[in-house]
């Protein structure tokens, strides 16, 4: 199942409430605030970095992170378009967090 | 793969309006069908044709009429959510329809997928 | 269509206080409706969202029409499944007995199981 997570995590618990009910393999994909959470040397790279270790891929949608003036993600995140959401979205059933 | 929205914020406030639009229209462009979008909670005001955007931003409703006419998308809002908002057939845009939650319910049903945006 | 195809599995996870705003609430009428497709619904309460079944809940004096009791009422649409994340529950101070219906408290992981099941999630 693929998590989308909007919120920065910085003002919202969206992001940990989820990684407490993601199975092992489920990938997480932040768009809009979400992709806050992937900006490198944030205080969230231990909890990317653990959820990347159980075997959860970690996306972001880069149009998103253009629009906030993001370049330097986490290690290990990838970045996806929307086309790129739409085949995620395919392979996976959705669990939209809001 | 068959596709329904569920877009539960109005337009211009939060992104929600937009990353529906632009998941529905890459959908459209890799050949999946977006059967509906049905607006909910505040969503609702997405239905409106009062609106007018100064020139220079994006006009949300009118994406929502194109997807209708030019993709077929059935833009549906809550009638319900709409009676609370001031959202009736007078001000709906074109392309757009008002209808029940159980429409919703066929939706989740007859879709591979129901995707939320919101806030 | 056949029947048993057209059975899906949905759950409404309920993420946010009552009140503040009409998520909860508009969110319960559309369990309301739902519950009249025969489908497998469930209702999850994670966050605040637990708050929706607080006991004793009188909104008179916020002028807004109080639902707690609604959520009494949704095992006569035979909606029953309805679960509770332990943690949530913990750090708001609460225990089961604070809620106005009979819910099952369970651990993230084993909400996180039931939720991978399902066809349709929709957060209100």
């Amino acid at each position: 199942m693929l998590h989308t997570i909007n919120k920065s995590p910085f003002e919202n618990n969206t992001f940990t409430t989820c990684v407490r009910f993601l199975q092992p393999g489920d990938p997480v994909l932040f768009i809009e605030d979400g992709v806050y959470a992937v900006q490198a040397g944030n205080r969230f790279g231990a909890l990317i970095a653990s959820v990347l270790k159980k075997n959860n891929p970690v996306y972001a949608l880069k149009p998103d992170l253009d629009a906030r003036g993001i370049s330097a993600i986490a290690e290990g995140v990838k970045t996806v378009d929307y086309a790129g959401f739409v085949d995620l979205v395919e392979e996976h059933q959705i669990n939209s967090w809001l | 793969m068959n596709i329904g929205i569920l877009l539960k914020e109005g337009p211009y406030n939060h992104q929600a309006a937009d990353t529906a639009f632009k998941f529905a229209e890459a959908a459209i462009a890799k050949g999946h069908k977006v059967d509906a979008i049905f607006l909910y909670n505040d969503g609702v005001i997405n239905a409106t044709r009062l609106g007018d955007p100064p020139q220079d931003d994006r006009n949300i409703a009118a994406r929502w009429t194109e997807l209708s006419l030019k993709h077929g998308v059935e833009v549906l809002a809550c009638i319900a959510a709409s009676k609370r908002r001031g959202i009736n057939d007078e001000v709906m845009i074109e392309g757009g329809e008002i209808t029940g939650l159980g429409t919703l319910t066929d939706i989740a049903i007859r879709n591979d997928r129901l995707l939320t945006f919101g806030d | 269509m056949s029947e048993e195809q057209d059975i899906k599995k949905i759950m409404h996870v309920m993420r946010r206080a009552p009140h503040g705003s009409i998520y909860t609430y508009e969110g319960l009428e559309m369990i309301l409706i739902m519950a009249a497709y025969e489908q497998d619904l469930s209702v999850a309460f994670i966050g605040d969202g637990v708050y929706a079944l607080k006991k004793d809940q009188d909104t008179a004096g916020i002028g807004i029409k109080g639902f707690s009791k609604t959520f009494m009422a949704l095992d006569g649409y035979d909606v029953e499944k309805l679960y509770v994340d332990k943690q949530s529950l913990e750090e708001r101070g609460l225990t089961e007995d604070d809620l106005v219906v009979d819910v099952e408290v369970m651990d993230a992981s084993e909400i996180g199981r039931l939720m991978n099941e399902q066809d349709v999630v929709i957060h209100h």
